[in-house]
């Protein structure tokens, strides 16, 4: 059976704002970046990290004009699920570097039973997290053990 | 034309996001309005056009929904929890609750601790659904 998940999409409206959003201020890289004639073919990874994230425009020929534009304006409400949880050893650090760079933040950071996480959009309305897992927390010490926490 | 449309649902999911994330606090329809960079009189209506329900109604389900979850997982008082969600007046909290859950606070919080889940999720889940259409979706 399977052994890896590789690639996910996520719908975005320009492919060029997705860069500029994802690797200019995410701080994602390229992984492949090609036009392949029907589509340009762009995935984004953690640096690092092997998993993609394909950043795809709903739009011909794989959906007729009317459906693309039902997609646009499901991804323009926040409705099209496609959520992104990212990790990071330090939540409130990242929180304040991506705040300085003007992205838009739905939730600042907020402590969970299970760690530390806060919420984003992307220019185009996609939600995303992410989150300082309990046992990635670093203590002043620098003590990484588990921490138990109340719930917010 | 459709451009349009993108760019002003873009603005109100902007200011329902300032609704889940600034709920505890007195938000207004002025204040709102500005975080969408819209008239206050546009605002309303067009919000209303892009989620199907009024600003005030959306931020009332989502004091709602903070309080439901704090009944449970909490041991504060539900005088506490109908100030710490933004509501004023606890005649009114207790009021919006039963009408929105089908049943008062401290009936609500007999159902018991809820298990953990990323909070996100819990929001979008647990919400109530509407005004008097539908009870609270089951919590395990």
């Amino acid at each position: 059976m399977f052994n890896a998940l590789l690639i996910s999409s996520l719908y975005v409206l320009d492919q060029d704002k997705a860069l500029d959003f994802y690797v200019g201020k995410l701080g994602l890289e390229v992984n492949t970046d090609q036009d392949l004639g029907f589509m340009r073919w762009l995935t984004v990874n953690v640096p690092g990290d092997t998993r993609q994230v394909l950043l795809e425009t709903p739009g011909a020929p794989g959906l007729d004009p009317k459906t693309a534009e039902q997609a646009r304006q499901l991804v323009t409400k926040g409705a099209t699920g496609g959520h992104l949880f990212f990790t990071t050893t330090d939540c409130r650090k990242t929180y304040d570097e991506l705040r300085a760079k003007g992205v838009e933040f739905t939730e600042e950071p907020t402590e969970r039973p299970y760690g530390i996480d806060c919420g984003l959009r992307d220019p185009f309305g996609n939600h995303i997290r992410f989150s300082q897992p309990l046992h990635m927390a670093v203590s002043a010490q620098g003590d990484e053990k588990p921490r138990s926490r109340e719930s917010k | 034309m459709s451009r349009a449309v993108e760019d002003l649902n873009r603005r109100m999911l902007r200011a329902r996001d300032a609704m889940d994330r600034a709920y505890a606090q007195p938000l207004d329809i002025p204040q709102l309005a500005r975080v969408a960079n819209v008239s206050e009189a546009h605002f309303i209506r067009t919000f209303r056009g892009t989620f199907d329900e009024t600003p005030h109604r959306y931020l009332q389900r989502r004091r709602v929904e903070r309080a439901m979850y704090l009944l449970r997982a909490t041991e504060r008082s539900v005088t506490d929890i109908c100030l710490d969600v933004g509501f004023t007046s606890l005649g009114t909290f207790s009021r919006s609750f039963r009408h929105i859950v089908g049943e008062a606070p401290a009936t609500y919080r007999r159902r018991g601790p809820i298990k953990a889940v990323p909070n996100c999720f819990a929001m979008a889940w647990t919400r109530p659904s509407s005004f008097g259409e539908a009870g609270a979706r089951k919590i395990v």
